[in-house]
Parts: C-alpha cells; structure tokens; sequence
C-alpha cells in the first residue's frame, strides 16, 4: 500500500466558493420579487440578460487569456455580478446598455486585473457608474412603483411583460403612451428636488411617493432586501460586521443632520429604506474581494461608506450613491487593511509582567 | 471576542476564557471510544526508532545478536534535549539500520529492530522513588527528573518534547499552576479520553508528582465537554486521592483547537504565552494525560516509557478502538487487530484529520508520539480538488487561533517574500488547519505556511554558513599573510646566518641545511609548524563558535568527522545544510592543497648531503601533517555545526529535508 503525501488538515472542506454565491443568490430572492412586484418585469428580463452576457463575456475573456472557462464560470460569481448590477439598473434600460456595463465590469474591472480575487474595485458598481456617467439620463430613469394611491395621484401606467420586453429591446414605448406617463422619479430624486426648491420635509412628506419610512414600494423593496441579508447572516455567508457599520454609519450621520434641523433633512430612515442602501449594505460592500479583510478594517470601511452615502446623497451630484461610496472606499482598502491589523496571539498586550 | 465566560463545573466554578477563532468539527469520537482499551498483540518484530523526541537522536547501546529484556536501555540520550529509547518487550537485536519511521518526511532513520521471545520478560527496573505518590514529598525534585528523564519520557500529545526539560522551568521562573491537556481537541482520536476513564488514577498519581517537582500550587486539568465519562472518572479519582484542593477538573467547551498548548493555557488561566515563549514564562507548565500517567508509571514503579495508547480509527478500519502498544509495534499489525481495512481507503493518517500527517505505509513503528492510526474512505477524507484564487473572504482570519491573516500569509508566501511572511507573524502558526479547513477557495494554507517556513530556515542557515564562509575566507587570509611573513622572517635569519657563518656558501637554499645553524634551524621549524597548528586550532574553535566542543575535539583527536555527529547532520539537518557541509569539506581539501607547495616552501628540500633526512622529512612531514589535520578539522567541525544548529533548534529538527523537498515539489504543482 502506497500514498502520496499532502499536507493536512485532512478534514472535508466545509466551504465552496459556488456555495457561497449560490447562497448569496438564495438571498437576493425576496428583495427581487419585491422589485418585481413594484416595478414590474424590466427587472426579471434585466437580470436574465445580465447573467447571459457576464457569463458569456467570462467564458470569453478565459479563452482569451489561455485558461480554461468552465472553472472559472462555474464558480457563480459572475452571476452574482450580473444579478447585482440588474437588481441596480432601471428596469426599462436598454438591452445594449445593459450589455455595455456588463462588458465594463467583467472584461475590464474584473479580468483585466486577474479574475476573481484580484479586482480590487467591484465590478457590479463599476459597471454601474460607468453607465451612470455615460448615459446619466437613461440610467436615473425609473418606473413608478405600482402603488394604485400613487398611480391615480399622478395619472401613470405601469407596463406589461410585453411591452417591458418591447421597450428594453426596441425602446418602443406601448401604443398612446409617453414617457412622462410611465416613469417617475425616485424618492431620493423628488426629495433632493424639493428641498432645492426650499420645501419642508413636512410638506414633502404629503407626496404619495412618500410611505411609512421611506419611498412608497422602496420601503418593501428595502425590507426583502434586509431579509435575504439575515438569511445570509445565519447561513454565515457574511458577517454582521460590514452591514452593521454601514447602515450605522449612515444612521448615524442622517440622524445627527436630523436631530439639528428636521426640516432640512429627512428622517435617518428614509435613508436606510431609499434606494440601495440595503442592498449595499448585505450585499454589495459584502463582496469580500474588493472589502477590507480585518474585521478592524471591515467596520472603518463600512461605516465610511455609509457616511459617504449619506455625504453624496445630501451634497452630490447624484440622487443614489451607494455605487460610488463603495467605489471609494474600495480604493481605501489596502490602506485601511494596513492599519487594522488584529493583535497576533501572544504579542505584547504586557503578559510578561503578569507572571 | 476574548470576553470571559464561566461555566458550571460540576458544583464548582472556574472562570473560563476564550481564544480566538477556532472551528466546531464532528467530533467522530463515537467511533473507537465505545470499546474499552485492548492490549495489542506482541509483535514477532519491534522496530524501535532511535529518535522518537524533539531533539538529538539517543546514541544506540546495543549490538546486533545483543539480547535484551523488556525496559532494558538500548539507546542513551546525547545532550541536554535528547532521551533514551528502551525495549519495549524481551528478545534478539537482529538489525540497527535505517527503517521507514512515520514522520511527515516519510524518510526512514536509524531504528532497533528486536525478534521478539514471546516471552516479555522483564529487566531489572531502577527501584521506585516513593512507594505511594503521598510519599514523593521526600524526595529531592532533581532526582525525580532524572527518573523521568532516565525512563524515556516523552510529550505523548504529539510534541514529543522531553519531559524533563518541562518540569526543570529554572528557579528564577516559579510556576504557579501545571495545566494538564485532556482537551484531545482532534477529531477521532479517543486515547486520552479512554486512558482518563480507565486510569484516572495513574493520572492524579502523575499530577501529585510533578506538582512536587515544579513546586506549584495548583493543577487543572482541561477536558473538552464531550467526555463527560472522562471528567467524571477524573473527578472521582481526585476525591479518592483526597487532593480536590489543588487538583481540579475544568470542563471546557469543545472546540478545536483548545487542545492546542497556548490555547488550553489561556482558556484555563486567561494568560497568554509569549509568541515564541514558552509556558513558563507565566508561571505554567502544561503537560499531557499520557505523559502525567507515564511519570506516576517510572517514578512508583520504576518503569520506563515502553508502550503507549493508540487509537486505530477511521470509517476504512473495520473495528476501530483503543489499543495499548508496545513502542515499536508496526502499524500494520494494529490495522489486523482491528478486522483489517474495510472499503476503499482514502488516505492513512498518522494523528488527527487536522495536523495529522498522511503515512505512505502501514508498516511504520508505533513512536512515543503516535496517538492514533486514522484510515480515512474518500467520503470522510474528500479530494478538496484544485485550489481556486483567494476570494479575500476573511474566513481563514476569522478562525485562526493564532489571530494570524491566513490569507496576507498565504499571499506573501506563494510569491515567496519570506521578509513579509514573516512581517505577519509566520512563526505564530500553529499549524492548526482551521484556516485551511473553512477556505472555501480550497486552497492548502497550511502547505504554503510550512514551505515558507522551511523555506525561512534554510535561509538563516544559508545566511550563517554564509558568514562562517566569509569570516574563514578572512582568517585563511590573515593565516597566509602571516605565513609569508614568518617565512621571509625565517629566511632573512637564515641569511644573516649564512653571512654571518664562516662559510660563504652561494647556494643558500640547500647548503644552510649541512651549517651549524641546522639543530636550530630545525628547532624551529617545528616549533613553527606546531605553534601554527595550535594557532589555528584556535581560530577554528574561535570561528566556529557553534561547533560541538566534543565534535571538534574528536575530530582533533582522530582527524576523522564523529560519526554520530554526522548521521545527525544527515538525518536531521535538510540538504541546504548538508550541502553547506560537503561544501565545507571541498574547501577544506582545497587549503589543503593550496597550503601544501607554502609548506614545501618553507620546509627546505632533503639535502644533497643527506645529512639530516630525518630532522628534515620531520619538519617536511610535520606541516603537512599539521596543515592536513587543522584543514581537515576545520569542515568537520564546520558539519558538527551545521549538524547540531537543526538539533538544537526545535523547529528545524522536526522539518527535515524530505518535507522541504514534498512540499516545494506540491507547491509547484499547485501552481
Ligand atoms: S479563507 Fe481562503 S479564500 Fe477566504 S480569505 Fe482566506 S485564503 Fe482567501
Ligand atoms: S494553520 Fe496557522 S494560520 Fe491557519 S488557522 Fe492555524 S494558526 Fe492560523
């Protein structure tokens, strides 16, 4: 009987990088349907498309680089890159835009630094604000959530799946309508919009976009979101760590704005529950390839980046910023890594002296 | 995450502490410990290592066609960290070759290979210190030591460090508590577990003793809580022995690796052991349950550590259980003992699924440091499959007991900065697995920690041979300057002699020789070459500081390289080191020949006249001779020290070279 020698531990691998994403898709389920529910099939068709074209676009740029493919797709990230930067989009964007942003975020942002594990922005928020900066008005527009109170108030439609299909592949809108009538702006956009024009918080709040904590249909979209991040929690996914700092971080910012003028900014809540920050928080500023690794680190970058959400959103040029906050911060991760280094067992600490 | 926490413990409490990280495995234990412990069989054959210890190999006592007796001393120790190696039954020394050993290395090394008689007979045993471990009080520490030390005892948890060196801390460190490890955090293996149950007794006798030989105030004893059977039996014993005021069990929640010393230590005390420091440097000893009862063993009943508890386990034995094992024993006869294999066989592990080491063969010996016999099925043991990129998860980090960045190691040792390693504490690496156990990356962490740490210490020594190279270069340099000047000294004396003599000779070179100056002459020249000799003797043993005294003495003495100091070399040191050695000798041979036309040199040639041939080819031969000896002492002692760096270094002796080698070849197919 003969054997070859390797190195211990000779357990069975408890973790697989395809399990984790596989999970993490799991846990997208609940904040996807919620989208759907409000803003109608772009989102399912949006994800669909997303999926074909990183995963086709992975497989390519392996070919190209002289590795093999089915490794390197088989591991469902970039699935989880496409989902995320979908469940991101207007779910009326156009197919090709869809496909550019793509391209941008697996071609360039992650094999052009060397495949998973080596990118050190993440590719579905790079994607993201590559479209965002280059077609700023296609990729801001959405859809009213499909709230009657809400509908009737303004007077818009909602879209079928036909015509969702019709409008992201030949940005045809149905028969009759414009697009005035089927799009809207988002909380964050309306809020933004009315405090330029030097209304109250309390005189937006009579909006119809405006619901318990946050956007009408927002509110629930971040809710699904929240419970598909606890499913992460408790499969051990994630930590709490980075989604703790980050929605305390922004908590903590938007509440001392509030507490100091409460009709110049809105209740920290509505930041928690608009837009991405949810999302951000469990499932993006999560991605660990391009997070800090110390968990030191992991809560400085976290909380910074809920602050610079916070900081954007209040003082940017743009209505969302959970995008360019993580960009930012990911650039602040080997610095931040450096510093954040937990004290090594049996390093100083002065037990010396105790004996 | 180092919050303290306290427990129940069985009516008393203990304050418990955490450590970092750790990892919840199945703990597989329900496999071999239903079964009470067997003996095993007496084997036809015991195949006894010469070095079953952290430290220089025993030096063999025993011929080949020697008959020995069960507890007979067939190796002694050499130096201070060594230990001697006993027969474990009765029988005929029929080989002392080189035999497989299980090591990681999967080199073979020097063994004792005895026929047995079947008869077990035993030597006379050295007469107990204390009839009863009450008793011990009355003897003098030192002298209980040197029992342990004469009976062979071992760190059985694995280490295999000499138990002496333990318990002898030095007066300026006081002890205040002896922590004994009965945590066995390893999946699988049970033979701590069953030894507590079914000797809790010897165990507490252990205690007693070596409580006197540290003079501390107070034992606990760590069990994990999933042996509750264990604990109990502990528990009962302490009662019986009435000693419940200074020996106490701690239940401590079970996870790996709390059986780890640094890691038992601080769940039990809340102290941390210095990195690269040892227990006692916070006042504590830590010892295993095998060995606590080893030490009751020699000191109440004079015997030596001849034989140990093997687990034999794994889904691929087919009735896995707890054997008592003459040392020496080859696995093999274990894995019939137990109904042989059963299905299709993984891997064969020498110790645990998690620090463990994979055994190419079965018909390895059974050491002082073999807790268990673990033949893993594939589904126990699954193919982790080709290792994908780091996806910077933190997983590794999270679990690392050490609190180590598994992943900023893994990184800095694959592109081999072996500075950065080291930046980020490489040497803090226990080796545990935890990291590489959770990587979901799959990628063999603990591989690439062990390369680069092989890696970092063939440096350092390449680095000092370096320096002994550079600081001989500067001495043989300093020697011919020194040389040449004497001999130009010598020459011009000659001269004005020669001048100063009635004779006007011309021919100086030779007709000086048939002068009077000639007795003097001669004199002098052996003076000379002698003065020399002891002159670079001295350098030598100035340049060498690391050479073994005695090395290098015997190696003065005979010329010839110590024997054993060699097989050390060879067996324990890894290729960068004997290279270094073979090196050392190729230069040596080279003075030599480029010191002899200086001797011929200075030494004139026989006369013409052939008046004092003798006087002449004495002082000719003598420098030679003198130079050859000096030269070739100097790469002696060179290897002596080579040698004995690994030796005295713990962590070089236990990677010898095959590791290195394994590990580099592994690497570089991973990538
Ligand atoms: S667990 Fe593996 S993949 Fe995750 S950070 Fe550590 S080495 Fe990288
Ligand atoms: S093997 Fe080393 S680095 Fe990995 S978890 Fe254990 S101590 Fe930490």
């Amino acid at each position: 009987m003969t054997m070859t020698i390797i190195s211990s531990p000779h357990s069975a691998r408890v973790n697989r990088v395809d399990q984790v994403m596989v999970q993490v898709c799991l846990a997208l389920i609940p904040g996807t349907a919620a989208l759907v529910w409000f803003f109608g099939w772009g989102v399912l068709i949006n994800m669909a498309l997303a999926t074909v074209f990183a995963v086709t676009a992975e497989a390519l740029v392996m070919k190209l680089r002289g590795r093999p493919a089915l490794p390197a797709i088989s591991d469902y990230s970039a699935v989880v890159t496409a989902l995320l930067f979908a469940l991101t989009i207007p779910p009326t964007l156009p197919w090709w835009m869809t496909l550019l942003g793509i391209l941008f975020a697996i071609v360039i942002v992650k094999q052009l630094y060397g495949g998973i594990g080596y990118n050190p922005f993440n590719p579905a928020m790079a994607g993201y604000v590559f479209l965002l900066i280059s077609y700023p008005v296609a990729t801001t527009s959405w859809l009213p959530p499909d709230v009657s109170e809400l509908l009737e108030a303004r007077d818009l439609s909602t879209l079928s799946f036909v015509d969702s299909v019709r409008l992201i592949f030949t940005g045809a809108l149905p028969e009759g309508l414009t697009w005035d009538a089927v799009s809207a702006a988002t909380p964050l956009d309306e809020l933004r919009t009315m405090l330029d024009q030097g209304k109250t918080i309390d005189m937006i709040r009579e909006s119809p976009l405006w619901g318990l904590f946050g956007g009408r249909g927002w509110e629930w979209v971040g809710a699904s979101f929240l419970l598909g991040g606890l499913y992460l929690l408790w499969r051990r996914v994630i930590t709490w760590h980075i989604p703790v700092a980050f929605l305390g971080g922004l908590l903590a910012v938007a509440a001392a704005f509030w507490l100091v003028d409460p009709q110049g900014y809105p209740f920290p809540t509505f930041h928690l529950f608009s837009g991405g920050a949810i999302l951000g928080a469990f499932f993006i500023a999560t991605d660990p390839v391009s997070a800090c690794t110390t968990r030191r680190g992991q809560l400085i970058y976290a909380a910074l980046i809920g602050v610079t959400v916070f900081v954007i959103r209040t003082w940017g040029g743009y209505p969302d910023a959970v995008a360019f906050a993580v960009l930012l911060l990911n650039i602040a991760v080997p610095m931040i890594d450096q510093y954040s280094q937990p004290r090594v067992f049996g390093h100083g600490r002065g037990e010396r002296k105790k004996a | 995450m180092s919050g303290l926490r306290s427990i129940l413990d069985g009516g008393g409490q203990r304050k418990l502490w955490h450590f970092h990280g750790g990892v919840h495995l199945p703990d597989e234990k329900g496999l071999s410990n239903r079964q009470p412990i067997a003996d095993a069989p007496l084997p036809s054959q015991l195949v006894i290592p010469l070095q079953q210890h952290i430290g220089a190999p025993a030096r063999c006592r025993v011929a080949v066609g020697d008959r020995v007796l069960k507890g007979q001393l067939i190796a002694e120790p050499q130096g201070y960290i060594s230990s001697p190696v006993h027969a474990s039954s009765s029988g005929t020394v029929v080989a002392i070759e080189p035999r497989p050993i299980p090591h990681p290395s999967g080199l073979s090394s020097p063994c004792v290979v005895i026929e047995t008689d079947g008869e077990d007979r035993w030597a006379e045993l050295p007469a107990p210190l204390a009839e009863r471990p009450e008793q011990i009080g009355g003897c003098d520490p030192a002298v209980v030591r040197d029992r342990v030390r004469a009976s062979g005892i071992v760190g059985m948890g694995g280490a295999a460090f000499p138990s002496n060196v333990k318990l002898n801390p030095g007066k300026d460190q006081p002890i205040e508590t002896l922590v004994i490890n009965g945590a066995e955090c390893e999946p699988y293996i049970t033979c701590d577990d069953l030894l507590m149950r079914e000797q809790a007794s010897d165990i507490i006798d252990g205690v007693r003793i070596m409580l006197h030989v540290i003079a501390a105030k107070k034992a606990v004893i760590g069990v994990e809580d999933n042996k509750p059977e264990a604990a109990q039996a502990l528990r009962t014993a302490i009662e019986s022995a009435a000693v419940g005021d200074r020996v106490e069990v701690a239940v401590i929640p079970t996870l790996y690796p709390s059986g780890g010393e640094k890691q038992l230590i601080r769940i039990l005390t809340g102290k941390e052991v210095p990195s690269h420091g040892i227990p006692a440097q916070v006042g504590i000893v830590c010892q295993n349950v095998g060995t606590t009862a080893a030490v009751a063993d020699a000191v109440l009943r004079g015997r030596p550590l001849i034989e140990r508890l093997v687990t034999v386990t794994g889904r691929a034995v087919a009735e896995p259980r707890n054997y008592r094992v003459p040392i020496g024993a080859l696995g093999e006869t274990l894995i019939a003992a137990s109904g042989g294999y059963r299905g299709e066989i993984a891997k064969l592990v020498s110790g645990g699924p998690m620090m463990g080491f994979r055994l190419e063969t079965d018909a390895v010996p059974i050491t002082k440091a073999t807790n268990c016999l673990l033949a893993l099925t594939t589904d126990e043991s699954p193919d982790p499959g080709p290792a994908l990129p780091c996806i910077r998860c933190g997983r590794c980090a999270e679990v690392c007991p050490a609190n180590l960045l598994p992943q900023q190691l893994y990184w800095h040792a694959r592109a081999k900065e072996l500075d950065k390693v080291q930046d980020f504490n490489l040497f803090d690496c226990i080796e545990c697995g935890c990291c590489a156990h959770v990587c979901p990356s799959h990628i063999p962490l603990v591989q690439y920690y062990r390369f680069a740490k092989t890696e970092s210490w063939a440096r350092e020594q390449e680095k000092r041979a370096a320096d002994h190279a550079r600081e001989r270069h500067a001495a043989r340099e300093a020697r011919l300057e020194r040389q040449e000047r004497e001999r130009k000294a010598k020459l011009r004396k000659k001269k004005e002699a020669v001048a100063g003599g009635a004779a006007a000779s011309a021919k100086v070179g030779k007709a000086d020789r048939s002068t009077k100056g000639t007795e003097t002459d001669k004199q002098a020249a052996i003076e000379a070459a002698r003065r020399r000799a002891a002159e670079k003797k001295a350098t030598v043993a100035k340049t060498e500081q690391a050479a073994q005294p005695q090395g290098s003495d015997a190696a003065a003495a005979s010329g010839l390289p110590p024997v054993d100091e060699r097989k050390g070399a060879v067996l324990a040191d890894d290729p960068a080191a004997s290279r270094t050695g073979s090196g050392a000798g190729q230069q040596g041979a080279e003075r030599q020949g480029a010191e002899q036309p200086v001797a011929e040199g200075s030494a004139a040639e026989p006369s013409a006249a052939g008046e004092t041939p003798a006087a002449e080819g004495s002082a000719a031969g003598e420098k030679p001779v003198a130079e050859g000896s000096a030269a070739g002492e100097k790469p002696v002692a060179e290897q002596a020290a080579v040698g004995e760096t690994p030796a005295a270094e713990k962590p070089a002796a236990e990677k010898p070279a095959g590791e290195r080698h394994l590990a580099r070849r592994e690497t570089a197919v991973q990538e």
